[in-house]
């Protein structure tokens, strides 16, 4: 009778673990900064890449119906590829601002990047050690975060803007 | 007078470096639970990427401002979830993984109790 009693809780036992296992692996360990929407963003204090004295906070973006925060370099090849997405955005909908952070990048080489690429931008400030990042919850660029005017984050983009986004964009602004 | 002089001046020093040290341990501490988000099993400590500079660089401003280990942490979770955190915080989702291990022990505890026992029953009959 004992050793039936252990025999059936080993076997519960085991039939639990493997559950456990087979959950772990069904489960999605990509590492994604998702669980940041609906948050709101935290305080920062950006200075413009031209201009020491100018700066914006979080209380200028209020201001804004949509703010696009868009973390860019100029040594960073995908930033090129998004680079038309964003001119176009603000081309397309006038309620939707784009700010950009230039990330631990040359002053001089982050002016020669929007020179030749067009400036989609209505304010661009720089990170220079990478702090306002992490404020942000960013851990590579490009990365877009869009925010309303409550900046709370409706929607984080992790890479490049392609297609598909630049659309969910539009239509989560309209 | 000139020995009291040195004898302050050594004070000051070994005063200075052992809070620095003390300092520098604790933020070890810090970096070593955190984990590198973009680095193949690697925590903050031990890696040299440009990521891992920046975590350093933030956490160092947080020691400054007076924040505690916790606090940081809290942030650091609240900007990139559980998962930067090598020891994760005590929720519902992961209570499991808190007991489970002495859950284990108890488990094998009666197990091997059981089995001895049983092999004494025997050998006494």
């Amino acid at each position: 009778m004992k050793n039936n009693i252990l025999k059936i809780v080993i076997f519960s036992f085991v039939i639990f673990s493997l559950l456990v296992f087979w959950q772990g692996l069904k489960k999605n360990n990509n590492y994604d900064t998702k669980n940041l929407i609906g948050s709101k963003i935290s305080k920062f204090h950006l200075i413009e890449i031209n201009n020491i004295n100018q700066y914006i906070s979080e209380e200028d973006l209020k201001k804004n119906k949509f703010t696009l925060i868009n973390f860019f370099a100029s040594w960073c090849a995908p930033c090129r590829t998004e680079h038309k997405y964003l001119l176009s955005l603000t081309s397309k909908n006038k309620d939707i601002k784009i700010v950009g952070i230039n990330f631990k990048d040359k002053k001089k080489n982050a002016i020669n990047f929007l020179e030749e690429l067009g400036n989609p931008y209505n304010f661009v400030g720089k990170d220079e050690d990478g702090k306002i990042s992490i404020l942000f919850g960013i851990y590579g660029i490009p990365e877009s975060i869009l925010i309303d005017s409550d900046l709370t984050i409706i929607k984080k983009i992790v890479g490049p803007i392609d297609n598909i986004q630049y659309n969910e964009i539009l239509k989560l602004v309209q | 007078m000139k020995i009291k002089i040195f004898f302050f001046i050594s004070y000051i020093l070994i005063a200075t470096s052992a809070y620095t040290s003390e300092n520098q341990n604790n933020l070890l501490e810090v970096y070593k639970n955190l984990r590198c988000l973009v680095c193949q099993g690697q925590s903050i400590a031990d890696s040299n990427s440009d990521f891992a500079a920046t975590i350093k660089l933030v956490v160092q401003d947080q020691f400054k401002e007076g924040k505690t280990e916790d606090e940081i942490y809290k942030f650091l979770t609240s900007k990139y979830g559980e998962w930067i955190v090598y020891q994760p915080s005590f929720s519902k989702n992961n209570f499991l993984l808190w007991f489970l291990p002495y859950a284990v022990l108890i488990f094998g505890g009666f197990i091997i109790f059981a089995i001895v026992r049983k092999t004494k029953y025997n050998r006494v009959n």
